[in-house]
Order: structure tokens, then C-alpha cells, then sequence
């Protein structure tokens, strides 16, 4: 598969002990759709995902400190999350 | 030749909509967004479909690329305008793609469908319809496609630039994060490759920085570019953009792109592989 999908890969492709960051976008307390950056601990690009229709977002990552950022219409707003091994990190981005 | 003549911005777009001599494009990583709205009139070329050939990996060939523009209703005077998803990679790909059959007059859309939504501009559902034509592609230019062979007799000798992330390169993760993370491949990269990710060419909203910036950016990374160049990722579509920022924005002659790139090179038996960060 190489297409980025809206809020990153499906769940059912998720495989068990892969290292996953994933979380939601909102503005106002609504979800927003925007975009999500994934930069590793020296603030390099890793990878975006577009979010869904729900703000929703995924990274396949590596063990580490990484800051996500969301960019949407008039916004940005970066979280730092760590990723442990073979762990799902959950992050919520307020814009 | 100028920035203006391959790069346009999106007021420039937007003046051109109705304009029958330009056709806009959309070729995205994500081949169903076109589905759910696009700019208006623009017309969509799938990579996947529409430019792999069906059974080989390679591209489809000189005759197959004819019917496609001829379908699409891309004559060989239209100004083609393209852009996509996830800051113009599949954009710069197509890009690439069309130079390679000798297309005379293609640009893209600086920032693509990023920048466009980010600014809240028109985006519509409706499919427009161009009449067919009859277009004459040239045979593949491969002055700027590298293949395998090419790659590993630049090692040591060319400026091998490795576009894929720090983690990719230095064989943390096989493919960019948000995709799954296949295992046919050695994970590493091509031996004396230097690492600039393709994202230090682009600012956060997918423009592309300076001329002044991305001369910057290979000076201070060392890249010689009065050697010849050999640009690659993972499967050739970031080493397009950077192939564009090269070749095109910045003028230097000389410099391929390798499609093939690491799901190839990474598979091969034999060839040298490095790992490690940036030295």
C-alpha cells in the first residue's frame, strides 16, 4: 500500500508490536480537518497525514521523542509525545 | 530558465481556470482524493493506474503515454498545471513523468492541494470533461531517469542524494512513518549517498523555499553540483521533487532521478549497503 490515507494507515493494517502515534485534531473543542506533521527529536519532517472527516490521525514510528504538529485552515499547534516500543502513544492537539 | 515558467502560484491558478490551454491536474498519493473534490476543472491522472504498466514494474511506455494524454485531452501545446496531496510529491513525480515523454510546457502548483485547502479555496465534486486529442510523445529523455546500474557505478564518483528521512536512511524504519513498514528490503542506504530529506526543500505549507534558500541547502550540505547527480527515496516519487528543485528551480544540468530507489536497491543480492546517520 503507498497511498497516505485521510487519518493514516487503517487500523486493520496495524500490526501487533509496531510502534504507533496516533490521536485527533480540534478547534474550538470540534473536530477539524487539517494536516498532521510527525518530526523527530530534532525537529526534522518525518512524515504528514491528512486527518479524517473527524480530526483522527496515525504514524507508524520508531522508540523516541517526537513532536506532531497540526497545521489547519488559520492554525498550528505542536504536542510532544513519546513512542515507547511495540506501543500505541495517544495525543490530542487543541488548535 | 525562470521560476515563473515551472512554478505557479495559486492566484495564478485561479485566473486560469477556464482557460482551455491550461489543463490542471491533480495526481495525489492518495488516489481517491480527487473523489471527494479537486480544484474546479481540474482533471485527474492516477499513478497507480494511469502511469505504472500493468504488469512490469516500469512505466507505461511512449505509445501507452500517448493515449493516456490523448484521453486525458492533453494536447502537446497545453499547458499542463499540476499539483497534489502531501506538499506535491505525486505531483513532482507526474512532473518529472511528463518531461521524461518531452512535454514542452509543465509547472506546478507551488504548495499544491495543501496550501490550497490551508487557504480555504474552492474545491468542487464535479468531473469536467476535455475533448480528446491526438498527442505525439517523445521517447523517454533518460538523461534524467537513473537506473540500477547507474546508481551503483555513481558510488564514490557522483553525488548520490538520498531524500528519504533521517530514520529511513540511516535504516530505522523502511518507509516513511505513516505507512506501513514493509520488509522485502535491507534497510540503509546507497554508500557515499548524502541525506537532505526532500522536506528541506518545502516550507511547512508545502511551498518550496527560495532559490537563494535551496542553494544554501546544497552548499552547506556539500553536494558538488558541478558533478553529475543521482537523486532516490523509496520509490522515486520524493526524489522527483527534489529532481524538480535541482534540475528546474535551480537550473543545474545533469542530475536523474532513480525510480527504482530503495524498494529496488534495497532488494538487490550484492550490491554495498550503508548504515548509519549522515556523516
Amino acid at each position: 500500500m503507498c497511498g497516505a490515507q485521510p487519518g493514516g494507515p487503517d487500523a486493520s493494517t496495524i500490526k501487533p508490536g509496531e510502534t504507533t502515534i496516533q490521536g485527533y485534531v480540534t478547534k474550538d473543542g470540534e473536530p477539524v480537518t487539517g494536516y498532521v506533521r510527525l518530526l523527530d527529536s530534532t525537529g526534522e519532517f518525518t512524515a504528514e497525514v491528512p486527518t479524517s472527516a473527524t480530526g483522527q490521525f496515525r504514524f507508524y514510528a520508531a522508540e523516541g521523542t517526537w513532536t506532531v504538529r497540526a497545521l489547519v485552515p488559520g492554525g498550528t499547534a505542536d504536542r510532544t509525545v513519546v513512542a515507547q516500543h511495540g506501543g500505541l502513544a495517544e495525543v490530542a492537539i487543541a488548535v | 530558465m525562470a521560476r515563473s515558467d515551472v512554478l505557479v502560484d495559486a492566484d495564478w491558478v485561479e485566473a486560469n481556470l477556464d482557460n482551455p490551454q491550461v489543463a490542471i491536474v491533480e495526481v495525489d498519493e492518495d488516489t481517491s482524493a480527487y473523489e471527494k473534490n479537486h480544484i474546479r476543472n481540474a482533471i485527474r491522472i492516477d499513478w497507480t493506474k494511469d502511469l505504472q504498466d500493468p504488469v512490469r514494474r516500469d512505466f507505461i511506455d511512449q505509445e501507452g503515454f500517448e493515449k493516456l494524454l490523448s484521453a486525458k485531452g492533453i494536447a502537446n501545446d497545453t499547458t499542463v498545471v499540476l499539483y497534489g496531496g502531501n506538499n506535491n510529491w505525486f505531483a513532482s513525480y507526474a512532473y518529472w513523468y511528463f518531461k521524461l515523454y518531452g512535454h514542452q510546457d509543465v509547472k506546478l502548483l507551488d504548495g499544491g492541494r495543501k496550501k490550497w485547502e490551508l487557504d480555504s479555496r474552492d474545491l468542487v465534486a464535479e468531473v469536467p470533461q476535455r475533448p480528446a486529442t491526438e498527442y505525439k510523445a517523445k521517447a523517454q529523455n533518460t538523461s534524467i531517469r537513473a537506473f540500477r546500474d547507474d546508481v551503483v557505478a555513481a558510488i564514490g564518483a557522483q553525488n548520490l542524494v538520498d531524500v528519504r528521512s533521517p530514520d529511513e536512511f540511516s535504516g530505522k524504519l523502511l518507509a516513511p512513518a505513516h505507512l506501513p513498514q514493509e520488509q522485502s528490503q535491507r534497510p540503509g542506504h546507497v554508500p557515499s549517498a548524502r541525506n537532505i530529506p526532500w522536506s528541506k526543500n518545502a516550507n511547512d505549507d508545502g511551498t518550496f523555499k527560495s532559490d537563494d534558500e535551496l542553494k544554501a541547502l546544497y552548499q552547506e550540505e556539500q553536494v558538488d553540483l558541478a558533478k553529475d547527480t543521482i537523486a532516490y527515496c523509496r520509490i522515486g516519487e520524493r526524489s522527483a521533487l527534489t529532481w524538480f528543485v535541482l534540475h528546474e528551480l535551480l537550473g543545474v544540468e545533469n542530475v536523474k532521478n532513480y525510480d527504482g530507489s530503495w524498494t529496488e536497491y534495497g532488494s538487490l543480492v550484492g550490491v554495498p549497503i550503508e548504515l548509519g546517520a549522515n556523516k
